[in-house]
């Protein structure tokens, strides 16, 4: 079985502190659904009114279409796999996986069977008689998700399960987590604030900032069509121009900035376009997308000095100061064998296209607050 | 165990380690081997005149642990009725007095733990020491002077009309129970507390999550976790309690002695220390394998409790 979840106007507080405002979110069933923010957000916080640890000051949660108000954590179709997995040290594995159906009066020859077939999912088999203790990370990990799975949740909850293993590790549990969910089919609600984690395995992403949600998409139109200054500023890296916008025409805006006058998508919130003529305006460009000129036409030119590049293998990082911009500007080429054809203090000329640039209204900056 | 004095000269430096040294040797050996020891001694020698004293008379003897098991040769008794009386009276005494104790202490130690917060949990915790800045003699006369006949609690219950004549606490011996249970009871909660402050509170929440209601969440992760505490916590308060003096001397009903009073009759009124070793080297012994052995039914490890 599985479960919708719904969240209403939901606020959260504590005291004068606001943790959730207005969250209205609906993930729908057998969804893989990802809370992206940096700690503080109020991820973790809408993570515990799902599962019944507090409830919200206002709003209603619904689970499968039932209110939850009332109900506690005992008693909802949910399981919480906690960041530090919380397995219980003094049982054995088998007895941490079944704990839910010890609680539900299943005689042990019942429980064992079904540890038994856990297990096997989580691919420990035989391994049942061990301590929590004589685990390695990744196998603790598919522990603690073996007994959430056990006691047959609609919904289960994820708060940041992967954060305390390696990188390597964490790749292979994304893959692994992802699987898992498919092969059991039920919704994932999977709190993070690694978007590495969020983008790869979410069917759909609610990026949090300060207690509100500021968008929920898909990971491709979160990174290629971000709607506010702060999930472009969060989600992967962009270069960041301020100016005025000029002119509006067909979903474009062109905005007149220090470093020139630039053209780019008029970005779009609860589909509408936000930006009009006169309104102070972020653009954004990713680094990947953004070229040398070398002859080819693009919608935008900024000249800008190459301070200096970096190799990371399999990319070049190009660094320039651009006149006007009020960071360093970024450039990222591919790798193919030659260099990055600059000298350092030389001036170029940098172009990118209209469709890949984000303008938004002015607004919070995920790296400057 | 060359390289490890080496290492502990050299980690603490000769001053600081010649301290440590003494130090042990003076606790360990002077105020805990040595007294036990003369005390052992003690209980197997015959009450002699100084005179004898080192003579051919001072032998060793099995008489005082043949008269606390049989009474004296003149006795018709079979055994020693009064003594050995006392003396599982005592111990079964202690023993619900240690379960009592913990049946209170455990809530209270979750709670402060678990449930209360920051100045309120603070705020507790000094209301629970604070008593024990007064004396244990007071607190036992206090005790007394509370559940006498004439005391406050039996005035309130009459004037509230739930008796008409007075309750004697102390005749029943209720007034030695409630002292007892009193005396020791911060060596109940303060290690269960230490045990349960440990806990991880995700653990708790987890089983909750999971389905549990309350009381198997206890069952199976809060008490299994603080078993070293409730050990550490029952061993002290069962000991102490089997071998105080102070509030059975003052609480206790004239008909009722406690094996400890006997000890001390022997030392004092008797004049015969030999024969009041005798009982206290019986009594640490017997309370020692008592406490063995229901560790081993419950499964603990000594190890486990020091931790």
């Amino acid at each position: 079985m599985s479960a919708d979840v719904q969240l209403d106007n939901v606020w959260i507080r504590f005291g004068d502190f606001v943790a959730a405002r207005d969250i209205n979110i609906h993930i729908q069933e057998g969804e893989f659904f990802s809370f992206l923010g940096s700690s503080g957000c109020g991820k973790t916080t809408i993570l515990r009114a799902v599962s019944g640890f507090s409830e919200p000051s206002e709003g209603r949660v619904f689970i499968g279409g039932k209110d939850m108000a009332g109900i506690g954590p005992n008693k909802r179709p949910t399981a919480l796999i906690f960041q530090n997995l919380a397995l219980f040290p003094l049982m054995k594995v088998w007895e941490n996986i079944t704990f839910s159906l010890e609680v539900a009066g299943v005689g042990k020859a019942g429980r064992k069977k079904k540890a038994d077939e856990l297990l096997e999912l989580i691919a420990l088999s035989g391994q049942g008689d061990k301590l929590p203790s004589e685990l390695s990370g990744g196998q603790k990990q598919r522990v603690a998700i073996a007994r959430a799975l056990c006691a047959e949740p609609d919904v289960l909850l994820l708060d940041e399960p992967l954060s305390a293993l390696d990188l390597k590790l964490r790749q292979h549990m994304r893959t692994e987590l992802r699987a898992i969910q498919q092969r059991v089919g039920i919704t994932f609600i999977y709190i993070t604030h690694d978007q590495g984690e969020a983008l790869t395995m979410s069917d759909n992403v609610a990026v949090m900032s300060q207690g509100k949600i500021e968008q929920v998409a898909d990971g491709n139109t979160v990174y290629d069509a971000p709607e506010t200054s702060f999930v472009a500023s969060f989600v992967g890296e962009n270069n960041l121009f301020e100016g005025k916008v000029t002119e509006i025409s067909e979903g474009y805006a062109i905005v007149d900035t220090p470093s020139g006058s630039l053209r780019a998508r008029n970005a779009k919130h609860n589909g509408e376009y936000q930006l009009a003529v006169g309104d102070d305006a972020f653009v954004f460009i990713r680094p990947e997308s953004l070229k040398f000129v070398n002859g080819a036409t693009h919608d935008n030119q900024i000249g800008a000095r190459v301070k200096g590049h970096e190799f990371e293998g399999s990319f070049w990082q190009v660094f320039f100061d651009v006149k006007g911009a009020r960071r360093t500007v970024k450039l990222s080429m591919v790798n193919d064998g030659g260099d990055v054809g600059h000298d350092d203090g030389t001036d170029v000329k940098l172009g990118f296209s209209a469709d890949k640039a984000v303008a938004t209204p002015v607004g919070e900056l995920a790296d400057e607050t | 165990m060359k390289q490890y004095w080496n290492r502990f000269f050299l980690k603490n430096g000769i001053g600081i380690s010649v301290y440590l040294l003494i130090a042990m040797l003076v606790w360990l050996g002077m105020l805990i081997m040595l007294p036990q020891f003369f005390m052992f001694d003690f209980s197997f020698r015959f009450n002699l005149p100084p005179a004898d004293l080192g003579g051919p008379k001072d032998v060793y003897t099995l008489s005082h642990y043949k008269y606390m098991a049989f009474g004296s040769e003149q006795a018709t008794d079979s055994y020693n009725v009064v003594d050995v009386w006392v003396f599982v009276r005592t111990i079964l005494t202690a023993m619900f007095v240690t379960l009592f104790d913990l049946a209170l202490c455990y809530p209270i130690a979750y709670y402060l733990a678990h449930v209360a917060i920051g100045g309120w949990a603070r705020l507790m915790v000094i209301a629970l020491i604070v008593p024990y800045w007064v004396n244990e003699l007071l607190r036992a006369f206090a005790f007394k002077i509370m559940l006498g006949t004439t005391g406050i609690i039996n005035n309130f219950l009459i004037w509230l009309g739930v008796i008409d004549t007075p309750i004697e606490f102390i005749l029943e011996n209720y007034a030695l129970y409630a002292g007892l249970g009193y005396a020791f009871i911060l060596l109940m909660i303060f290690p269960i507390y230490n045990a349960i402050e440990s806990l991880d509170r995700n653990q708790i929440e987890a089983a909750r999550d999971l389905g549990s209601p309350w009381w198997r969440i206890h069952k199976r992760i809060v008490i299994p976790y603080a078993k070293p505490g409730i050990t550490s916590g029952c061993t002290m308060v069962f000991m102490l309690t089997a071998g105080a003096l102070a509030a059975p001397q003052i609480l206790g009903g004239p008909s009722s002695l406690w094996f400890t009073q006997i000890i001390y009759q022997w030392f004092n009124q008797g004049n015969n220390w030999q024969r009041g070793s005798a009982y206290a080297v019986f009594l640490l012994f017997s309370t020692i394998v008592i406490v063995l052995i229901t560790m081993k039914v419950f499964k603990v490890k000594l190890g486990e409790v020091s931790r």
